[in-house]
């Protein structure tokens, strides 16, 4: 089925890549600018109506983000995964909420946490589950999340010099110390 | 009659101008404890008889307080039950993690309730950040942003546990203990620098009463 979709979207698109994964779930590579050609082409006549969710992953070494869009077909109950590479530097992502509506939601979280531009996208400048804030987007990998963490929140010194075993036997169990 | 201009105001420098006549500008005045001694341990035997909890889920450890008003552990036999607005209650249960964004909501519910008022840290997240040691978004002492009476620690405590925490509450409230209201108005400058440190869009009045 999967290899028939593979046959028909190829007359069109230049897909790169295809993964079967299993019965249920397979993943394709496609240009940047063929994306949204693409998604329209799924959901009106192949049957992914479902926009599952779109997730973005850092490959720093590539100095790439790789988007990828969950689409499912109910009729078949296939899962299908479309991966895109885009540039880390200057990132940015045409955007997919004229095919569903939903995707701005997406689209907003991935611009606060990954950077991710994606013009004409509904309020996706606004905050959305970080409120004010002004580093990196935390989700890149280059952020140093511990760095971040000792400049901003303060430790509290505690048992974290003391040996637990001693401190039970000579202050809680006395009468049970060897 | 006092002049208000003998009382020192917050500047609220962070809201706009429009907005800054429609906020109070006084600072947190101090409980006053009864005269009479013998009244004020009346009160508090009355006030830990009595713990109205907002009903406030900050972190994960609010399914723990589910539970805990259900038949099964019944904190009502206690005198503990939960109010929906933070004007109607004295106990702020911080319930586990909580995020920098969920802190400011914190901030303003615990200024908005009347005092004496009381909060209970539950979880070890509320103590040291627990498991969230090295997120960025999540703070790790709750106690450098508002005064904590007593923590329960655990990852989650039982609701066993918290009926424990709100025993020994009730204890420290009888006791005297309890001056959390009061270390708040005295190290309100401490408190509120800490605050503003952490979150960078405040754009509530200082003092959230």
């Amino acid at each position: 089925m999967i290899e028939a979709l593979k046959q028909r979207l190829s007359e069109h698109f230049q897909l790169t890549n295809l993964t079967i994964k299993n019965a249920g779930l397979a993943f394709l590579w496609v240009e940047k600018h063929e994306l949204e050609m693409l998604l329209r082409q799924l959901r009106d006549f192949e049957g992914y109506t479902h926009l599952s969710f779109i997730i973005a992953s850092d490959h720093i070494e590539k100095n790439q983000f790789k988007l990828t869009y969950m689409l499912h077909n109910y009729d078949t109950k296939h899962d299908l995964g479309v991966h895109v590479d885009i540039s880390r530097v200057n990132a940015s992502m045409h955007s997919i909420h004229p095919l569903w509506a939903q995707a701005w939601t997406y689209q907003r979280e991935l611009k606060e946490m990954y950077g991710i531009d994606f013009p004409e996208s509904p309020r996706v400048d606004e905050d959305f589950c970080l409120e004010g804030w002004d580093d990196m987007p935390p989700m890149r990998r280059d952020f140093d999340t511990v760095k971040y963490c000792e400049e901003h929140f303060d430790d509290r010194d505690g048992r974290a010099t003391e040996e637990n075993r001693q401190t039970m036997k000579v202050n809680i169990y006395p009468e049970r110390g060897e | 009659m006092t002049d208000k201009n003998d009382y020192p105001t917050l500047a609220n420098a962070d809201l706009i101008d429009a907005e800054r006549s429609l906020f109070c500008d006084a600072r947190p005045v101090p409980y006053e404890p009864y005269p009479v001694d013998f009244v004020e341990k009346f009160a508090n035997w009355v006030r830990a008889n009595s713990l109205w909890v907002l009903a406030f889920g900050t972190g994960c450890g609010a399914i723990e307080l589910n539970p805990l008003m259900t038949s099964r552990f019944d904190a009502n036999r206690y005198g503990i039950q939960m109010r929906p607005t933070p004007r109607q209650s004295c106990v702020i249960v911080v319930a586990g993690y909580s995020s920098v964004k969920t802190l400011k909501r914190i901030i303003r519910s615990y200024e908005q309730m009347q005092g004496p008022k009381f909060v209970l840290g539950l979880g070890i997240c509320s103590l040291n950040g627990g498991m969230y040691w090295d997120s960025y978004n999540t703070i790790k002492r709750i106690d450098q942003y508002i005064p904590i009476d007593l923590y329960v620690t655990g990852c989650m405590p039982r609701p066993e546990a918290l009926l424990a925490g709100f025993i020994e509450l009730k204890d420290k409230i009888k006791a005297g203990q309890c001056d959390g209201t009061n270390r708040y108005v005295k190290d309100f400058d401490w408190y509120k620098a800490n605050q503003k440190k952490v979150i960078k869009n405040w754009d509530m009045p200082d003092y959230n009463w």
